[in-house]
């Protein structure tokens, strides 16, 4: 059974339709990436599979979205608890203003996962591990988050959301405030990652996903075009719109 | 027809900006000036600290400022968390419609109302109608009334301050909106919100209007009881021994409003340091 199901989604700004007839399975420990020019609706969708999207007004969604064979989008759901399983990176870091080691802690204490100090200092230990950041800042913990560069603030908003323990996690456009240097590692990062969590990354940078990705969807004007590996889409796509878009000759 | 360089208009222009700020802020120079010179002669202890004696021309003007103190602490307790949580809602929560719309309009022209209409609405509605008789009680709830368009206002700004990104980052953690809102919005707003209730902390210490029919009394011999009683206050002291009293020595009328005015500047001065203070330290 694949992770994400999506069927038959559309969403709606007021009256725009964002997302038109989308269908895609996404699976288990992979990384997936969302191509496709500016504006055809890839952070919609992204935001769409944590529900983050609901708090817009004006938005409207139909079809479902099924994760491990339940679908968040029943009235059912608890968005809280699904956001935290399906952690969310955004385009440009965002820690917040206080220190490194709250910002990691945050999402811990508020949401009650544990209040106990040696629990905390371990799952904050083993975090900014699994974001490589840990040596270069552990003497630094106390310090605030936005002391850092911009790659070390990213990857401290990864290790906040790996902090509660998702099973998926959204990154849109990870890596468009860094510099090449910082994007490679952040890449190298998210391949070490894909053991362990299933991902989702919103780009518009071909050659990162064609370097980081299994599968790729490229996506037009709302629709998905395209789902398939990611040698296929670059290699030997089956749309003719896919060719154009891969080989430059669109937007 | 004189050619002006581009120095000499630059020059020129800097004059006339910098001849305008003198024109407006002389006048305020000159009022404490003469404020200060012809009232710090009766200002000591004994002057704040006792009652009013022989038809309120000697002792002191403590009930003023004990009256005026109840006041403002009544009607702070009553808007502050009224106002804040107004704020919070319609910032937060309320959608983009018409009637959150005809709310927002409503709150913004209501700070254009003139004070003494709020007096007369006070009068006829917390005085009269609730039988609250002329007591503190009444006079707060008018300032309140008078106040929360203001206290909403400030409180919003100061929430919309606070970068939407944050918010998106706590939601994506599972953080629901009420625990975002208490963990990381206020946080964040407090400097904003708290610049904003002690300035209009010290705007109603200054009211008179407002409180002429609904709070103030011409001469209480005693400091108030309870929230029902009436008192006297520094405003409303200082225009009755201005104009109602005579052979008033002139010293303790700028004594009074030396007092007033001290109260005044130094809730504004507080003010200007906790903006000061929070934007030092403040990183985003
Ligand atoms: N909050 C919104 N209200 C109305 N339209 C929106 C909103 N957010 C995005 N859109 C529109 O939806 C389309 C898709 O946007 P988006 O998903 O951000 O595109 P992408 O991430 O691929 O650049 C765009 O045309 C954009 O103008
Ligand atoms: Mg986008």
């Amino acid at each position: 059974m694949s992770k994400i199901e999506i069927k038959n989604f559309n969403l709606y700004y007021t009256n725009f339709h964002a997302l038109k007839d989308i269908n895609i399975n996404i699976e288990d420990r992979r990384i997936t990436t969302i191509i496709g020019p500016s504006g055809c609706g890839k952070s919609t969708l992204l935001r769409s599979i944590n529900r983050i999207n609901d708090i817009t007004e004006g938005v409207r969604t139909s079809g479902e979205i099924n994760i491990y064979g339940e679908n968040i989008y029943d009235n059912r759901t608890n968005v809280d608890t699904l956001r935290r399983n399906v952690g969310m990176v955004f385009q440009r870091p965002n820690p917040f203003p206080i220190s490194i080691y709250e910002n990691v802690a945050f999402g811990l204490r508020v949401n009650r996962i544990s209040s106990n100090k040696n629990v905390i200092n371990e799952i904050i230990e083993k975090s900014l591990k699994a974001v490589l950041l840990w040596d270069s800042i552990k003497d630094k913990l106390r310090k605030s988050a936005l002391s850092l560069t911009l790659e070390e603030q990213q990857r401290l908003c990864i290790a906040r959301v790996i902090a509660v323990a998702p099973h998926i996690i959204l990154l849109d456009e990870p890596c468009s405030s860094l510099d090449p240097v910082a994007i490679r590692k952040i890449e190298e990062l998210m391949i070490q990652l894909k053991d362990r969590y299933t991902i989702i990354i919103v780009t518009h940078n071909m050659q990162q996903a064609a370097r980081v990705s299994n599968d790729t969807a490229f996506m037009l004007f709302g629709e998905l075009i395209e789902f398939d590996r990611t040698e296929k889409i670059f290699t030997n796509p089956s749309k003719k719109e896919t060719e154009d878009y891969v080989s430059g000759r669109f937007g | 027809m004189i050619k002006l360089t581009p120095k000499l208009s630059q020059k020129l222009s800097y004059l006339i900006l910098f001849l305008a700020t003198v024109l407006v802020i002389m006048p305020i120079i000159v009022m404490i000036f003469i404020i200060v010179k012809n009232g710090i002669s009766v200002i000591n202890w004994e002057f704040l600290s006792s009652m009013p004696r022989n038809g309120m021309r000697e002792g002191g003007i403590l009930p003023a400022i004990v009256g005026t103190f109840a006041i403002v602490m009544c009607t702070t307790m009553l808007t502050l968390p009224t106002g804040v949580c107004a704020a919070i809602y319609l910032n937060e929560y309320a959608r983009d419609n018409t009637l959150t719309r005809l709310i927002k309009l409503g709150i913004v022209n209501l700070a254009g109302v003139p004070s003494v209409v709020y007096g007369l609405f006070g009068f006829g509605i917390f005085v009269m109608f609730l039988k609250l008789g002329v007591s503190i009680i009444a006079g707060a709830l008018t300032l309140s009334i008078m106040e929360l368009p203001v206290i909403i206002t400030t409180s919003r700004n100061a929430l919309n301050s606070v970068p939407y990104s944050f918010r998106e980052a706590s939601w994506a953690l599972g953080v629901s909106r009420w625990q975002t809102i208490r963990c990381i919005v206020l946080p964040n707003a407090l400097s904003g919100i708290m610049t904003g209730a002690v300035l209009s902390i010290a705007r109603i210490s200054g009211e008179t209007a407002p409180i002429l029919f609904t709070a103030a009394a011409f001469y209480v011999p005693h400091l108030p009881h309870s929230i029902f009683d009436q008192v006297m206050t520094l405003p409303y002291h200082l225009y009755i021994i201005s104009t109602q009293i005579p052979n008033m020595p002139s010293n303790v009328i700028f004594g009074t409003a030396l007092v007033l005015l001290f109260m005044v500047l130094t809730m504004s001065f507080v003010a200007i340091f906790i903006r000061i203070y929070f934007r030092k330290h403040r990183k985003w």
